[in-house]
């Protein structure tokens, strides 16, 4: 393979490189939140999954004629950004400023920070697009003489992809590090990664983590142009599936070391990262890179693939991504293992897929059921995993989230409950 | 926490590899700034190469140099990316097709769009499947990548390559965000001192307590500020001289990184 050519090192000095990567000290989960088209609050999300009921609709966003369905979330229009930094306003900050109003999120970071203080507290968020959408429209009112964008664009209020961490770093008071990961759909599941490193480090005694993606032409139009875009609510695992339906949401986490936990709390038990050396938009067609993500977020959490109780699969409904999946899962925990694909009823979230479906992988294990994945009217006979087509009430002790994005950029996270 | 620096890779203006750049950082040699000549990538298979953006060769050329320096195989290494604002003049063709009649926009351009494209172009290129990231801290995002690469070395005990690079924006974007100058910058950085380390770093986040650390040469001080990349300029200039130093980097808000480079 033309990849893996041997290139101009002269001579590589061999490091023990290849052992496994250190247990992971788990990480409590103290307070979540989610917004998305099932609606505001865990609570809304929580409910749709009960009900079987997906988000999606027929596109209607900002003039787009394709043939597709989206997941929007209601009333953005209508709920600008703080006043005080409405340098921010953004559709991806609005939809950031809902989350934290959601599942008293802000107040518990209220009383994170009087905890620790408010330079010890990160704020590390993930985006794919930030709030592009303000920079495409920009471009539809560019001065017609100069080319010039008008007065009013806001580059690093909106457009850089940092400003989403300066926002809700200044939204909630904090003072501590703060970045922004930006690795396509892996970039709210990543953040986990960081932040259990910095206070591994020592760095930090807590962080917020998550992040937002909103709506945009280029996410739309740009996978129109690959040809992975549904004319229907998407179908993870259907032997029909025949692309994605692009949605937008947010949601937050804060993390603090495990002597935090309350007795049954989340825990975060495991991460696992890796990369596909394959193709930027497509995945390796035996799911190598995921497989490597998930097996390595079980060692990390120090456990076997039969803990784990139910899979929140990437599931993305494109026929390569599912397929290269299966393998990947099917390959490590065999074909006994439940799972599904919450796409169904968000959407691919894009770099909000990781938090809000970590998220949903804790309500599962809270409310005891693994939910459905909808929209799948058969299951593709080539693909071998339970997917789950019906709730199922089940003891949910240990979850495996999967995301999956561009460039081969692959995460997987483990999360259990404190004793 | 010490850690170690095994190797450099640098393209910028005036200083097209490290070779050419430690001496002019040590001030032995005059700073004569040129314009970047960015290379076509030799580790890319020719459709990527094709594909492949100014940000992702800058990167590319940097974490070689970087790499080859250190003797480290780049399949076996986590990196970390990082970038102030990406691929800039890809955004401007998609929001230009955006704002037109067809909106038509090639999956070349879409999937190089993802702020993470160096990242996956160096997958693809060394072979790499290790963890790799990519981050954005506006003018502070090699401080950003630097945090991570330093937990990440001392917390799981491996090596990381920490890659950064930044571009200008064509106009109308140049005149919203100034990026002056191509600058792709590459650490190799190790747990363990070996035969290959050339200096130590300790980094500290602290309070700002001053100015960050500034460049003497005013010109190399102009890039320092021009190019969010370029903000590691002091830090290369300590591991040029190889003495014990102090450098402060900006970081977010009101912290900066007090970064201590030591002999090893």
């Amino acid at each position: 393979m033309s990849q893996t050519q041997p290139w101009c090192f002269p001579l590589y000095i061999r490091h023990s490189s290849k052992r496994l990567p250190p247990r992971l000290q788990p990480l409590a989960v103290s307070h979540y939140s989610l917004v998305n088209s099932l609606g505001r609050g865990t609570a809304a999300t929580l409910a749709a999954l009960r009900e079987q009921r997906s988000g999606l609709r027929p596109c209607d966003f900002a003039g787009v004629t394709l043939e597709t369905w989206i997941g929007k979330v209601a009333g953005l229009e209508e709920a600008p950004v703080r006043a005080d930094l409405a340098y921010y306003d953004c559709r991806n900050h609005r939809l950031a400023q809902l989350a934290l109003e959601q599942d008293g999120f802000a107040a518990a970071v209220v009383a994170a920070r009087a905890r620790y203080g408010a330079t010890r507290i990160a704020v590390l968020l993930g985006t794919s697009t930030a709030g592009i959408l303000e920079t495409e429209l920009a471009y539809q009112r560019r001065d017609p003489a100069s080319g010039a964008l008008p007065a009013d664009f806001r580059y690093a209020g909106t457009q850089n992809s940092y400003a989403l961490a300066d926002f809700v770093q200044r939204w909630l008071g904090l003072g501590g590090p703060a970045m922004v990961v930006s690795s396509a759909c892996s970039s709210t599941a990543k953040v986990f990664g960081h932040a259990q490193r910095m206070l591994a480090a020592g760095m930090i005694d807590a962080a917020v983590v998550g992040g937002v993606d909103s709506l945009c032409l280029t996410t739309l139009y740009g996978f129109n142009s690959l040809g992975l875009v549904s004319s229907q609510p998407c179908r993870p695992y259907d032997a029909a599936r025949d692309g994605i339906s692009i949605g937008e949401g947010a949601g937050f986490a804060l993390l603090e070391r495990v002597d935090q936990a309350l007795p049954g709390g989340a825990l975060l038990l495991g991460i696992g990262e890796s990369s596909d050396a394959h193709h930027m938009s497509s995945p390796h067609p035996e799911g190598l890179g995921a497989r490597m993500a998930m097996q390595r977020a079980l060692d990390s959490a120090g456990i076997a693939a039969g803990a784990i109780d139910y899979i929140n699969l990437h599931g993305t409904a494109t026929p390569a991504n599912d397929s290269s999946e299966d393998l990947a899962v099917t390959g490590l925990f065999g074909t006994a293992t439940p799972g599904s694909s919450t796409k169904g009823a968000t959407g691919h979230l894009l770099g909000a897929a990781g938090i809000t479906e970590a998220v949903i992988s804790l309500l599962a294990m809270e409310h005891g059921f693994v939910p459905a994945g909808l929209n799948t009217a058969a299951r593709d006979p080539a693909l071998h995993c339970d997917y789950v087509l019906e709730n199922r009430a089940a003891q949910v002790r240990r979850t495996l989230s999967n995301s999956f994005g561009f460039g081969g950029s692959n995460c997987s996270l483990v999360f259990g409950a404190a004793d | 926490m010490r850690i170690y620096v095994e190797g450099i890779g640098l393209i910028a203006p005036g200083l097209p590899d490290w070779q050419a750049a430690a001496p002019v950082l040590a001030g032995t040699v005059p700073y004569l700034p040129a314009a970047v000549v960015v290379p076509a990538s030799s580790l890319l298979p020719a459709a990527e190469r094709r594909r492949a953006g100014v940000p992702v060769k800058l990167a590319l050329a940097a974490g070689q140099e970087a790499f080859a320096n250190a003797g480290r195989d780049p399949a076996a290494t986590a990196t970390v990316f990082t970038s102030s604002s990406g691929d800039g003049e890809n955004l401007h063709r998609i929001c230009e097709a955006l704002a037109g009649a067809e909106r038509e926009i090639s999956p070349t351009r879409f999937h190089n769009s993802v702020h993470n494209a160096p990242a996956g172009y160096w997958s693809i290129a060394t072979g790499s499947r290790e963890p790799s990231t990519s981050l954005c801290g506006h003018d502070a995002s090699f401080a950003a990548g630097l945090v991570d690469a330093f937990a990440q070395v001392v917390v799981d005990q491996v090596a990381v390559g920490l890659i950064a690079c930044d571009h200008p924006y064509p106009e109308p974007l140049n005149e919203q965000r100034c990026i002056a100058a191509c600058v792709g910058v590459a650490l190799v950085l190790a747990p363990q001192a070996t035969p290959r380390s050339m200096m130590a770093l300790e980094v500290h986040i602290e309070a700002a307590a001053g100015v960050p650390t500034v460049m003497a040469d005013p010109a190399l001080e102009a890039l320092r500020l021009g190019v969010p990349a370029a903000r590691c300029l002091p830090l290369l200039a300590a591991l040029a001289h190889g003495t014990a130093a102090r450098v402060d980097l900006g970081y977010v808000g009101a912290l900066q990184l007090r970064v201590l480079v030591t002999p090893c």
